[in-house]
């Protein structure tokens, strides 16, 4: 039972950094803001989603664990809404010159 | 040459690369960003030397208040005209060479530590159980030097009395000139309405656990100060004139409980700041309690600023 | 484990590294912004990281700070960046 948990939290780590890779990768090599917009919500979404995911069997209890999921929750809800006012403000930058 | 050890030389120069990084940009508006990332990383090496107190303080204050902060002077100097001369050799020189008396200074005292640091670690643990808290933190700011804090609170306010003072004479007693955001969109307006709610339960709860766990006054206070700004800043709720008798009351509901619990000790248990047995854990919850509160509005208004008008009636 | 878990903390701090790269270069300040916000993510993860290895779970507090404060602070920073900000009023008669 303990060997495939720590494999789940293995698999699921590489998972999720692989994804930071990934995001930091598009955030440098995209042309535009908005495509780096995208790269950068996989990094939340994906990224920190899989992290948190792998740490899960190894949280203190099921209190733990909600705690670890209400901060991935939160992190994708803010930066997705960040994502929006940053793509407006880069779009209304964009019209004006 | 252990894989943690091999990590740690590697954040450390990450570390030292932001802040010479922040002397060296160009725009005000980079390096503002990168001491706020600065302060973020040096967060995680609070955690990094098991002071999550600390960590917590810093990653409040240095990841988010003191980033506003910088932004509002930014902002000021652009406004303003500076002399506009270069400084002199001379000046430069006599900069250069304080700079290194002062790191040669600092080198000799951290290379040259006694074995063993002094430390008054073992003897707060030993009397942990007296102070009736779960964080030996906790207990050295309200139990066993309460004196220190009740100061500290107050001078905080001074902070606050001292940047009132910058304010022109026709604006005294006015609306802080915290600038706000033009027309505020609609996702923003969600944002501030989604978002306080959710800091102020995590603000109480990061003062509730600093009793047992790290945590406290000042953290949650400050969580509390940036809940306020967000909501002001996007216009959802008005700055405040800072005459308004309510404002003026939240500042000093804090230290003046605290003041107050402390004079009772007189009168219960022998000494200023001196807690009953029975009653410490109510009554420092209590001072704590009061202090969040004027910690949150204290913050706000120092990262606020000085008032730079008068409220229209 | 606990290596590994060091390993994939590093990963991610390396990564953030990578990031500040944008930050130097990115030709807007928006873009800067972007990077800032990585490095948010990336330090809620490294924190998620450490404070299961070390299994003190206030460090996850940490994270739950640093996550909240950095929303508050690319807030803050897009008030500045954004091209249509107020300034304060009377600046012209600033004796």
């Amino acid at each position: 039972m303990t060997l495939t948990l720590n494999i789940f939290t293995i698999v699921a780590v590489s998972a999720g950094s692989f994804f930071f890779m990934a995001g930091t990768i598009g955030l440098l090599r995209f042309p535009d803001t908005m495509t780096r917009l995208h790269a950068l919500t996989k990094v939340d979404n994906l990224g920190l989603g899989l992290i948190v995911f792998g740490l899960l069997p190894r949280a203190e209890g099921p209190l733990g664990a909600l705690k670890l999921l209400c901060i991935w929750v939160f992190v994708q809800l803010s930066g997705a809404i960040v994502s929006q006012l940053v793509a407006q403000l880069a779009r209304r930058d964009g019209q004006q010159r | 040459m252990t894989p943690p050890f091999i990590l740690e030389i590697a954040f450390v120069i990450l570390i030292l690369a932001i802040a010479v990084g922040t002397l060296v940009a160009r725009a005000a508006f980079t390096a503002v960003l990168l001491f706020m990332i600065y302060g973020l990383l040096i967060a995680i090496a609070w955690v990094r030397l098991s002071a999550v107190d600390v960590a917590l303080t810093e990653a409040a204050i240095g990841g988010g208040l003191t980033g506003m902060l910088l932004l509002g002077a930014v902002a000021r100097l652009r406004e303003s005209e500076g002399s506009g001369e270069e400084p002199g050799l001379p000046t430069l020189l006599a900069a250069g060479t304080l700079c290194v008396l002062v790191s040669a200074a600092l080198g000799t005292l951290v290379l040259s530590r006694p074995e063993v640091a002094p430390s008054l670690a073992p003897m707060v643990m030993d009397n942990l159980a007296q102070s009736a808290l779960g964080n030996p933190v906790a207990a050295v700011l309200f139990v066993f030097r309460a004196f220190d804090t009740l100061l500290e609170k107050v001078v905080l306010l001074l902070a606050l009395i001292g940047v009132w003072s910058l304010a022109p004479d026709r604006a005294w007693g006015g609306v802080p000139g915290l600038r706000l955001y033009a027309e505020p969109s609609s996702i923003l307006v969600f944002l501030a309405q989604l978002l306080p709610p959710i800091g102020i339960m995590i603000g109480i709860y990061m003062f509730w656990t600093g009793a047992s766990y790290p945590g406290g006054a000042f953290q949650g206070g400050t969580v509390l100060a940036a809940m306020w700004l967000l909501v002001m800043i996007a216009r959802l709720q008005p700055v405040p004139a800072i005459s308004l008798r309510r404002i003026r009351l939240l500042l000093v509901v804090g230290p003046v409980i605290f003041v107050a619990i402390g004079l009772l000790g007189f009168v219960v248990a022998d000494a200023f700041l001196a807690y009953p047995a029975d009653y410490a854990k109510p009554l420092i919850i209590t001072a704590e309690a009061t202090l969040t509160l004027s910690i949150g509005v204290t913050l706000g208004l120092l990262v606020a600023g000085p008032p730079d008008r008068i409220p229209q009636p | 484990m606990a290596n590994f878990l060091f390993g994939a903390a590093g990963f991610v701090l390396a990564m953030v590294a990578l990031g500040l790269l944008c930050v130097l270069r990115g030709p807007s300040d928006t873009d800067r912004m972007l990077s800032a916000q990585l490095i948010g993510s990336g330090g809620v993860a490294v924190l998620l990281l450490v404070a299961t290895v070390t299994e003190n779970a206030s460090i996850v507090d940490v994270a739950l700070m640093l996550a909240l404060l950095a929303v508050f602070a690319a807030v803050a920073f897009l008030r500045d960046a954004s091209s249509a900000q107020i300034k304060p009023p009377n600046v012209a008669d600033r004796a």
